[in-house]
């Protein structure tokens, strides 16, 4: 009997403790978020105004150039090519319920070049040069290769993040070109070879739909996931503790991955949106 | 050459360094000694300016680095040079490169002017000839040796030294301890070295400090401080403590 408001009050007492471990941890979480994105802004705009800045590296820039294009170029062909063949066939089914099979040409193209085109090649970049750039970083931290580039004078955002950053902001856009090409034979092998489709009734209507305004927007758009996939990738590298060792790269590395695909898709949004009511970008 | 004033440190409540002062004349080599965690590391970043105290000055020939931005920071970090304690070498890079790393980045030099400036170096630590290796074929004394090569490519005045025999045989401590002393009297330069092995702080120093709960409790010669009656420091130096627990 005397146990009962003994009782009541230790479920209360758990019930507000377990409150106040909720509200510390989701704040702990929230502040941390904040701090996070205040110290990315601040890499992003240390970047931009190093990078107009003289000395320019550009032996350094060749070499990211290289790495982030040369050697991403067959995996964004092969990737670009199956996402127009898979877009053509899904988009067959789907008009052919309509019978307006005949605009699959329009359908494919559209597709690539506003949307699948430069998210197909951010994606890619995004697990591929995203995560090597902060386990690159990451390592240099840990072994303290970064503090050596301070006591030597040398900036590590000029030397480190600038050829990465600019590097990523123009090859997306190159590699997207390439992603757009071989996304549309992708569409136009699927059309002639699984549908028996006239092939140049094809060509024709996506050489018809093919706008120079929406090339240009899907360019900028790729460009802006270049430089945040880049940013992302710098960031998470140079913020692992120098007590992390390996597992801290690795754990970064993997953050780095998912954090640069939901920042890209954040981003479509926004551009798509930005680009639409801004220049009416349709 | 180098005056710390009344430094503090904070890591999370924990002090580190508690308003230590200490005064390094040009031309020495003061040996910083303490226990693990006491300080010492944290107190080569902060004289390089890779960390800033919570309070306190740290001069070098006359300029307060705690207060200075990143320009005129770099043309005084230019005065330095620093062997890391994993000797921090840039491991995409070969020896060359990381040699030369510093003069390549602060002077116009040609290749081959720089090609020369990394040979001499090599040569100072004994490894001629490694130019086109990389950190990864280099064992843990080559790997400091060329460490130390980097550290005096842009002839600094100052070398600072971050536990410079951890992890080596007794012979390769040995070998650096002398390399230590031969670049002191060949190069005439500051040194500071960081360390908890008394025979490479005996070695080389031709002044010693024990840090103690953030501060410095005992500075002098090596024979001073033989004589300087504090517990903690004579535990220390004769390593009483060694096989205890």
């Amino acid at each position: 009997m005397h146990n009962q408001p003994s009782i009541r009050r230790q479920t209360l007492y758990d019930s507000r403790n377990f409150l106040i471990r909720f509200v510390d941890f989701a704040g702990g979480r929230a502040l941390n978020g904040i701090s996070g994105l205040g110290n990315a802004t601040m890499l992003v705009w240390e970047t931009w105004s190093l990078a107009f800045r003289p000395p320019f590296q550009l032996k350094l820039l060749v070499h990211q150039l290289f790495l982030i294009g040369v050697n991403s170029i067959s995996v964004v062909l092969i990737s670009g090519l199956f996402t127009g063949m898979v877009l053509a066939t899904q988009g067959y089914y789907q008009l052919i319920q309509l019978s307006a099979e005949g605009t699959l040409g329009k359908f494919v193209t559209v597709s690539v070049v506003k949307e699948l085109g430069p998210m197909v090649t951010a994606f890619v970049l995004a697990g591929r040069i995203g995560a090597s750039i902060t386990a690159e970083l990451g390592t240099m931290k840990v072994t303290e290769q970064i503090d050596a580039l301070e006591v030597m004078a040398t900036n590590p955002v000029k030397y480190l993040v600038v050829p990465r950053f600019l590097a990523c902001a123009i090859m997306l856009p190159i590699l997207t070109l390439f992603a757009i090409v071989f996304g549309i034979a992708g569409g136009y092998l699927s059309a002639i070879t699984l549908f028996d489709m006239n092939g140049l009734f094809f060509l024709k209507l996506a050489q018809a739909n093919l706008f120079i305004d929406s090339i240009i927007t899907s360019l900028v758009k790729a460009s802006a996931f270049g430089m945040a996939i880049a940013s992302i990738g710098c960031y998470k590298g140079f913020t692992i503790s120098s007590a992390g060792g390996a597992e801290g790269v690795g754990k970064s590395t993997t953050g780095s991955a998912v954090t640069s695909l939901v920042t890209i898709l954040a981003l479509d949004v926004l551009l798509n949106q930005m680009l639409h009511v801004v220049f009416g970008v349709q | 050459m180098i005056w710390i004033e009344n430094l503090w440190k904070n890591f999370e409540n924990k002090e580190v360094l508690t308003g230590l002062e200490l005064y390094i004349p040009r031309g020495e080599t003061l040996v910083i000694m303490g226990r693990s965690g006491c300080g010492k590391s944290v107190l080569l970043k902060m004289i390089t300016g890779l960390m800033k105290p919570d309070q306190g000055q740290i001069w070098i020939d006359g300029e307060d680095i705690t207060t200075l931005t990143r320009k005129p920071l770099d043309r005084t970090r230019q005065k330095l040079g620093m062997l890391f304690q994993s000797a921090a070498l840039f491991d995409s890079m070969t020896v060359e490169e990381n040699v030369g790393f510093m003069v390549a980045q602060h002077t116009k030099l040609s290749k081959r002017e720089i090609d020369e400036i990394v040979a001499e170096k090599l040569h100072l630590v004994q490894l001629d000839g490694t130019q086109h290796l990389r950190p990864a074929e280099l064992s843990g004394g080559m790997r400091k040796r060329v460490g130390l090569a980097r550290a005096i490519a842009y002839n600094p005045e100052v070398i600072l030294y971050d536990e410079p025999t951890t992890g080596l045989d007794p012979i390769t401590a040995l070998e650096i301890n002398r390399l230590i002393r031969d670049l002191h009297q060949k190069l005439q330069v500051t040194s500071v070295v960081v360390t908890h092995d008394m025979d490479s702080a005996f070695s080389v120093g031709t002044r010693m400090a024990m840090i103690h709960q953030g501060q410095v409790i005992a500075h002098g010669t090596p024979d001073e401080i033989w004589k300087i009656d504090n517990p903690v420091l004579q535990q220390f130096i004769t390593n009483e403590n060694r096989y205890q627990n």
